[in-house]
């Protein structure tokens, strides 16, 4: 989904700022927060991909304002009523407030398998120029745009099809390499993305 | 609780995150043991020292070196590493003439079992954003200056492979053995974002 997660080249974020030593957990909920999210995926109420897009799918201004274990403890409220293990009032109640829940998944418009045969190191490809509306993890600003593989990975679990669907597919993914001028517009430094086979055509 | 209509305020997050444990607790799903090794394990068992022992390795060992360029995964598994996000490791190498820089744009990928779990500015949406649009003014701002000639490599982790910065060996460093190479590089340098 073209959301708010999809952060790769936005513009007016301001500086990194300073970066100080931190602990890992900068409080017990923040624990269990993310010890929660291993628990879920014990059980099979989530995928890593169906993680992520549960956090994708929080209310935009929401993600923008709450913190990284916010995030994850939205993913993981959201995950949980979804399943049906507990109601969001159930929760709600528990909590003495509103848990606030990611929007429901829309998962029309999927980028469909790989139509051309495998690529190879040093083969030019171009983006799709898609835009599923449920999970994906090909980044908005290498769409449409030319590169060329310069690593050939293994087949892995399609995370289009892992967030939405009980059997996914599994594709080889490739490390593309993006020059500056193709993304942006003028020179700079490369970038690489690693993208599956599906999200790539042949370069015309 | 009963007007449904009127929103209620929201609960303090920790509030909600007791709230989902009770509810799994109350359905059988919560396994006490397996949060009590996940906490330990991330906040104490994993971090930066694990790649600082890599790096030093392969700064000594150009054996090493060789095996962990060609497969990252099979050579911090030769030192005991690996498991979750550490299932496909790719190591890129700084030289005379190269920087690499690692980012996640879309979450938060980094290589646990060598760096643990990421920093709050490497999830940030200043360093997502920017690390592939202006590296070069990036690291620049964040105190690293990278000469015109290098070349900077940004590494956006969007699929499954997760990546380790091997830095180039300081100069003067000829002497030393592998803990106190490994005392000299931190987190930050094998993400990219500065060098030892």
């Amino acid at each position: 989904m073209d959301g708010i997660h999809d952060m790769g080249g936005r513009q007016g974020f301001g500086p990194v700022g300073a970066r100080t030593d931190e602990p890992v957990f900068a409080a017990d909920w923040e624990r269990h927060a993310f010890a929660l999210s291993g628990v879920l995926l014990l059980h099979g109420l989530a995928t890593m991909s169906s993680f992520r897009h549960a956090i994708e799918r929080m209310d935009p201004g929401h993600y923008l304002t709450s913190s990284y274990y916010e995030h994850w403890t939205t993913a993981i409220a959201t995950l949980v009523a979804e399943a049906g293990v507990a109601s969001a009032q159930e929760l709600a109640d528990l909590a003495g407030g509103e848990v606030p829940l990611s929007r429901p998944a829309v998962t029309d418009g999927q980028v469909g398998p790989a139509a051309e045969a495998p690529y190879a190191v040093g083969d030019e490809v171009r983006v799709r120029d898609v835009h599923p509306s449920g999970h994906t993890r090909l980044p908005g600003y290498v769409r449409g745009r030319r590169g060329r593989v310069v690593r050939v990975d293994p087949a892995y679990v399609v995370p289009d099809e892992e967030a939405h669907v009980a059997e996914p597919a599994s594709e080889a993914t490739y490390g593309v390499r993006f020059e500056a001028r193709e993304l942006w517009g003028r020179d700079g430094d490369p970038v690489h993305v690693d993208l599956w086979q599906r999200y790539l055509e042949a370069a015309p | 609780m009963s007007d449904h209509h009127a929103p209620e305020p929201l609960a303090p997050v920790e509030a909600r995150v007791a709230a989902i444990e009770t509810v799994l607790e109350r359905r059988g799903l919560l396994d006490r043991s397996l949060v009590d090794a996940m906490i330990e394990q991330y906040e104490h068992n994993l971090g930066p020292m694990n790649g600082a022992r890599v790096v030093a390795r392969a700064w000594l060992d150009p054996a090493y070196k060789r095996r962990l360029l060609a497969d990252g995964t099979a050579a911090i598994g030769e030192l005991g590493y690996g498991g979750p996000e550490g299932h496909h490791v790719v190591v890129v190498e700084n030289t005379p003439t190269v920087h690499n820089l690692v980012v996640c744009t879309l979450c938060s990928c980094y290589p646990w079992p060598l760096l643990g779990l990421p920093p709050t500015w490497y999830k940030s949406a200043p360093y997502r954003s920017r690390a592939v649009r202006e590296p070069r003014a990036l690291l620049a701002e964040m105190g690293t200056e990278i000469p015109d000639d290098v070349e900077i490599r940004v590494w956006d982790s969007s699929a499954e492979a997760r990546y380790l910065v091997l830095p180039e060996r300081p100069a003067g460093t000829d002497g030393l053995d592998e803990e106190q190479l490994a005392a000299l590089v931190d987190r930050d340098a094998m993400i990219g974002v500065a060098r030892p």
